[in-house]
């Protein structure tokens, strides 16, 4: 990869991403059974994996819940309309609350996608979805011209990263 | 809506707790589910046993580490398209086959697909887009993320 540089990733790296990708091997010593498909210890995979975790590269290792089993069953993307010159500003504000879990800058796409920023929110339902948006909205105040809730109907596809070594 | 994706599964009280505890920092040690489930007050077999059963129930969509791709000279970009409703089964079955869509969610909206695209390369992004395009035969409109404010799996079992 181009700028692999920056994190210091090497082939085994490579290698250690596209093992781990699908998820961890539930067994008793997991990194010994990994190291052992790469032809290494699984005291240089923990190596490597602290590494990735301390640069970025990994940003946590655990359970990926299924938002709906787990009784999150309204998931709203909301998505505003903010005035540029205030967006870093507010868009912080709104990443910074408890009930938001991505929050991101994106491009318009004019005319028909008008929203530059994006704030997930889960919950329990819509309602309480549609009281946590409010929040945001009066957050925002008028520097938000317009926003939506667009609420997740059904999953298609979870699977995470998957890149070829 | 209907849940499609696991509404027979609900985990109990003490998935609930292995969940919670799995949110992050898994022990890097030569036995990290010997000393998880040691703080959770289980033996490692039961432990082992909770997470593959939530696993295969779908409770859990994986268990590993997770990958900010973009920092290893990859990238993920969030994509949309407006399907027509007549078409989308067969157009989420056409996307969902590209090993590039690491999830795929539909949306009530003019927009009612909406996916990310993870590939090892930046340029990767442009030619999953062109090859669904071409699948598809309808649009793709990527949205790059400019900026991040924050991100953290807070979800509570």
């Amino acid at each position: 990869m181009p700028d692999a540089v920056k994190t210091g990733l090497d082939a085994l790296d490579r290698r250690l991403i596209v093992a781990t990708q699908g998820g961890l091997p539930r067994v008793s010593r997991p990194f010994d059974a990994i190291g052992k498909e790469l032809g290494i210890g699984g005291d240089e995979v923990i190596v490597r994996l602290q590494h990735m975790l301390d640069t970025g590269v990994i940003r946590r290792i655990g359970a990926v819940p299924n938002h709906y089993a787990i009784g999150y069953t309204a998931n709203g993307m909301s998505v505003w309309d903010v005035d540029d010159a205030r967006i870093d500003e507010l868009g912080a504000l709104v990443g910074a609350l408890g009930f938001v879990t991505h929050c991101y800058r994106r491009p318009r796409r004019l005319p028909d996608w008008p929203y530059n920023l994006f704030a997930m929110v889960h919950s329990q339902t819509r309602d309480e979805v549609a009281a946590r948006v409010a929040e945001i909205a009066f957050l925002l105040g008028d520097a938000c011209r317009a926003h939506d809730i667009l609420y997740s109907t059904a999953i298609l596809k979870k699977t995470g990263l998957r890149i070829s070594g | 809506m209907p849940d499609r994706s696991g509404a027979a599964a609900a985990p109990d009280a003490t998935d609930r707790r292995i969940i919670n505890a799995l949110q992050g920092d898994f022990p890097l040690v030569t036995e990290p589910y010997r000393q998880v489930a040691d703080g959770l007050g289980l033996s490692e077999a039961e432990l082992l046993q909770r997470i593959d059963a939530m696993l295969e129930r779908k409770v859990l969509t994986r268990f590993g580490p997770m990958f900010q791709i973009e920092r290893a000279g990859g990238a993920f970009v969030l994509a949309a398209m407006k399907v027509p409703e007549a078409d989308f089964d067969r157009v989420a079955a056409q996307v969902n086959a590209f090993p590039e869509v690491a999830h795929n969610y539909r949306r009530d909206h003019a927009l009612n697909m909406w996916f990310v695209l993870a590939t090892a390369t930046p340029e990767g992004i442009a030619a999953a887009v062109a090859a669904i395009e071409a699948a598809t035969g309808l649009p793709v409109f990527p949205f790059p993320k400019e900026r991040e404010y924050f991100v953290e799996m807070k979800l509570h079992a």
